[in-house]
């Protein structure tokens, strides 16, 4: 089986042994580095620049960017054509290739991460561990749980005052040196596109920098919607409990979503908005303006063939209406709600006009190919590079986050008492 | 630990960290090079006289193993039809492993279309194959270094080290490279390595009966094909890539991509 044939059109001149070979899981690959990335720089925001608004959000959003970590490296593992051998980038990496560090940038930002997530953690670990310990009848959960918090605080079980206080200044620096790694990371992936000299459309040293201000866009608009749903998720379970336990706390004093924790957030979102968009139209001015040898055929892609996936989906729908949302006064959570979906739209949108997109067209300038999504899979190929194998990237990390939610608690629970040490 | 122990595992430690230092340091392509300084190979592809047989298509194919039904080739030959108004129409159907059987002209989604002959300014084929480029952006991109070139000016593809990712594809400008369906590894035309390294034409080379395409050295002063590229008026193809081809044409055309 001839990989591309199955999902390309041709149409007029293309060479023959042009197809579309990078496809939705590329789409994919940037778009989830972005979330990352996004998150992890929204819950910055807290730690480092001391917004303290954002405090509520700022642990979600870290636990949320770890959550996601593992599942930015498997679209590109999936669309690997060889994928066995993916350890050969990490054994002979060849450094004049964009790609090749891919796993060295990505496994500090992780370390980096993760430690992060460890000391906002940490005193958290001890107190539950300490308490569960003298619990005299634990239940087999709670002796699994004990014992997990007790490997993780591997021996640094100091919670007095000054540990504590130390514990926060690392957050901090973590938090600060997490900033640049991340937007490395998927400027990075920006920049993979962007060299390529040979692809017209990619080829633009602002590939990078509009990666980042999207990447962030979509990583805080993911973290609000998640914790708005989480919250509402919340509420009606312990509304469904309360039934069979009425000592529960109420709804109301579990404390909903916090509209002035999505308002604050949301503007975040927007000016980071604002940034990414005035690139993307000073990428395309120039590019009409300059009119070299592929505007052409790049002006016939762009206000031809995928003017309804630009104009309509990407600035349209996925940037002008939630911008005009977020921005009309009086936010409502649910219109945030709303907004945000959009926005993440909007993002993914770019993600593939710019993969899908730049592949609209032959590089003989001549023709153009059509990317047909294979919907029903009929092989594994098909299963990979189309509909199914996306949305199962995407949905593992939701699966990840519930897991770790799990382990690292991502709310001030009011009505759990170790909540002490953390902040 | 003791000290002879430190010691021990310190040599274990700086001896796994001098390995791929090592290895890196052997296949430093310039150094090969420098071994062997009196071959560098170039083709040279004589439009004129291609007449669109598809004779060397069809060699390669067989020669190389490149599954013959399948839609991609290591050369394809292109066919330019320039009309009157000024319109060009391209095509270059099964990468012409037939030849060029009709006058209708392929435009692709399995539609032809056909052109009056009195409405035609010229008409012409043209070659392509992968140019072996001195700067290739294929050997840049590669992640794995299984993309390389070698001293004699040859760029080759490791099928056991290639992990498939297609960043090569995407940053040949030529659009020469593919996925061989069979080993799923990148591909491209090597100018028959296995047979040009034993003092044979490459199989296009031996194939066409009009002599459009040569293979040469270029560092032979006396080779025939250097002599045309020395002295002749050729082309390259796409030069503001920077990619320094070493595929010559001559008789090139505005029209040809
Ligand atoms: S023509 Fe393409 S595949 Fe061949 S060396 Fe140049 S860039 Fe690489
Ligand atoms: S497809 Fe293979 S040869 Fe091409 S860049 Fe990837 S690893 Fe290198």
């Amino acid at each position: 089986m001839l990989h591309g044939e199955a999902w390309t059109v041709k149409e007029l001149f293309v060479y023959p042994n042009e197809y579309i070979y990078w496809t939705i899981q590329i789409v994919m690959y940037p778009f989830l580095t972005g979330l990352v990335a996004g998150a992890f720089v929204l819950s910055s925001l807290y730690h480092v620049f001391g917004v303290t608004k954002l405090k509520e959000i700022a642990r979600f959003s870290l636990v949320f960017s770890f959550a996601l970590l593992p599942c930015a490296p498997m679209p590109l593992l999936l669309h690997l054509q060889q994928p066995q051998r993916n350890l050969n980038v990490l054994m002979t990496p060849h450094f004049t290739s964009a790609i090749a560090a891919f796993g060295i940038v990505f496994l500090t930002y992780g370390m980096i991460v993760a430690s992060e997530l460890w000391f906002v953690y940490r005193g958290y670990f001890v107190t539950t561990a300490l308490k569960l310990r003298q619990k005299p009848n634990r239940t087999l959960s709670e002796t699994v749980l004990m014992s997990l918090y007790s490997i993780l605080v591997m021996g640094a079980w100091d919670v007095s005052h000054h540990a504590l206080e130390q514990d926060e200044k690392a957050v901090k620096i973590l938090a600060a040196v997490g900033i640049p790694v991340a937007c490395f990371l998927h400027g990075y992936a920006g920049f993979i596109f962007g060299s390529v000299k040979a692809n017209a459309l990619w080829m633009t040293p602002l590939m990078p920098v509009i990666f980042i201000c999207s990447a962030v866009v979509s990583g805080i608009a993911l973290c609000i919607l998640t914790y708005v749903i989480t919250m509402e998720l919340r509420k009606l379970i312990i509304t469904w409990r309360r039934k069979e336990n009425p000592s529960l706390p109420s709804p109301g004093e579990l404390g909903g979503v916090e509209t002035q924790v999505v308002t604050m957030t949301s503007r975040y979102l927007i000016m980071f908005l604002i940034l990414a968009i005035t690139l993307e139209l000073l990428d395309l001015i120039f590019r009409g303006y300059t009119a070299v040898k592929s505007w052409d055929i790049l002006r016939s892609v762009i206000y031809g063939k995928d003017f309804t996936a630009i104009f309509i989906l990407q600035y349209g729908l996925g940037n002008l209406v939630p911008f005009i949302l977020f921005l009309l006064p009086g936010l409502t959570v649910r219109r945030a709600v709303v907004g945000t979906i959009l926005v993440l739209f909007g993002v993914f949108m770019m993600r593939w006009n710019v993969v899908i997109g730049g592949q609209a067209f032959s590089a003989s300038f001549a023709g153009f190919m059509h990317y047909h999504m294979p919907i029903w899979p009929h092989d594994m190929e098909t299963f990979k590079e189309g509909l199914f194998g996306a949305l199962m990237v995407g949905s593992i990390p939701f699966a990840l986050f519930w897991l770790l939610s799990r382990i690292f608690p991502i709310f001030d629970l009011k009505e759990s008492p170790p909540s002490s040490s953390r902040h | 630990m003791n000290r002879r122990e430190f010691l021990k595992r310190s040599m274990v430690v700086v001896a796994g960290m001098a390995v791929p230092a090592a290895a890196l340091h052997l296949i430093d392509p310039k150094q090969l090079l420098a071994a062997k300084p009196d071959l560098r190979w170039a083709f040279l592809v004589d439009a004129y006289k291609c007449v669109g047989c598809g004779f060397c298509v069809k060699a390669c194919k067989l020669e190389n193993e490149v599954p013959y039904e399948a839609n991609v080739s290591r050369t394809w030959v292109e066919r330019y039809v320039v009309k009157k108004d000024g319109e060009v129409l391209i095509d270059s159907p099964k990468a012409a492993r037939d030849g060029f059987t009709t006058k209708k002209i392929e435009v692709g989604e399995g539609k032809f279309r056909e052109v009056k002959d009195e409405e035609i300014e010229k008409a012409f084929f043209v070659p392509k194959l992968c140019n072996q480029c001195e700067n290739p952006p294929c050997v840049q991109v590669c992640p794995v270094g299984a993309t390389y070139s070698t001293a004699d000016g040859v760029v080759l593809v490791d099928r056991k080290w290639c992990i498939g990712c297609g960043y090569c594809i995407m940053g040949c400008p030529y659009g020469v490279r593919f996925f061989h369906p069979v080993h799923k590894t990148a591909e491209k035309c090597n100018f028959c390595y296995h047979r040009i390294s034993k003092g044979m034409k490459s199989a296009c080379v031996d194939a066409c009966p009009f002599g459009a395409r040569q293979i040469g050295n270029l560092r032979d002063p006396n080779d025939p094909v250097t002599k045309v590229i020395m002295t002749e008026r050729v082309g390259i193809l796409k030069e503001e890539y920077g990619t320094k081809p070493q595929v010559y044409y001559i008789g090139l055309s505005k029209e040809v991509r």
